[in-house]
């Protein structure tokens, strides 16, 4: 952490170096933002799709094995057995 | 319901978004501005990384979202540095990609080395190899520092090392 101090004093073999880097700033477009908001939403809107479509397909999963699962359940054996022969 | 749910959402993500696109978006573009060298490809690199940011707004939770943009910033430029590796103008040049987002991370974003290192997936050793190397490269085509940096020369030799190149 000393190292650190040492690096930001003005004049230092890094100060100059930091001089060079902070001078002129450049001028920010005004639509900056707007940009990024257009391509952000972009992206939002296909990651809400992405997110749709997986629970769509999941949801459709789900259905599919119940509708196969009752298709080829086994039907229960009759409940009236009867007696077996020779009894009493 | 909840369609006015996520309006009222989005319209606060959408203002505080511009609030911070105002206050750092200089900065980003600064940053972009070292790294690439030419202005119109570091205003690509900023919103992409922003756009980035807007959509990840919620989910960064309690993360700063300049640090966030500032990754994103980074990996963005990471992801194409082999496009950077020509001199292309701007004050960095000739540093190769990964000295400049050295430089610029650790000299002007002011990290230290160790969260540096950790944002380009370096060991901190390397990073402090690259950082000196990088500072003896800029002094030493720096005009301005041309007198002091001839009497350095024997401490500090100007160009990259072996292995700069890779």
């Amino acid at each position: 952490m000393s190292g650190e101090a040492v690096d930001r004093l003005p004049g230092g073999k890094e100060g100059e170096v930091h001089a060079m880097l902070d001078a002129a700033y450049p001028v920010v477009p005004p639509d900056l933002a707007a940009r990024a908001m257009a391509r952000g939403s972009r992206r939002l809107r296909r990651r809400r799709l992405a997110r749709t479509a997986l629970v769509l397909l999941l949801l459709a999963a789900v259905v599919a094995a119940a509708v196969w699962a009752i298709a080829v359940w086994p039907s229960p054996p009759p409940l009236n057995v009867p007696p077996p022969p020779g009894g009493w | 319901m909840v369609s006015a749910r996520r309006r009222i959402k989005e319209q606060r993500r959408a203002r505080e978004f511009q609030a911070f696109t105002a206050g750092a978006g200089g900065r980003l573009l600064h940053v972009a501005t070292l790294l690439t060298g030419d202005p119109g490809e570091a205003e690509r690199l900023v919103v992409a990384a922003l756009s980035r940011t807007y959509a990840d707004w919620f989910r960064m939770r309690g993360e700063d979202p300049y640090a966030h943009a500032r990754q994103e910033l980074t990996a963005g430029y990471a992801h194409r540095a082999w496009r950077y590796r020509r001199p292309c103008g701007g004050r960095l040049d000739r540093l190769p990609p990964r000295e400049r987002l050295v430089l610029v991370l650790r000299m002007y974003e002011g990290l230290a080395d160790e969260q540096a290192a950790a944002q380009l997936g370096l060991p901190t050793e390397r990073l402090r190899t690259l950082c000196q190397r990088a500072v003896a490269a800029m002094r030493s085509r720096d005009p301005g520092s041309r007198d002091r940096s001839d009497r350095d020369a024997s401490r500090a030799p100007g160009g990259r090392g072996p292995g700069g190149s890779r």
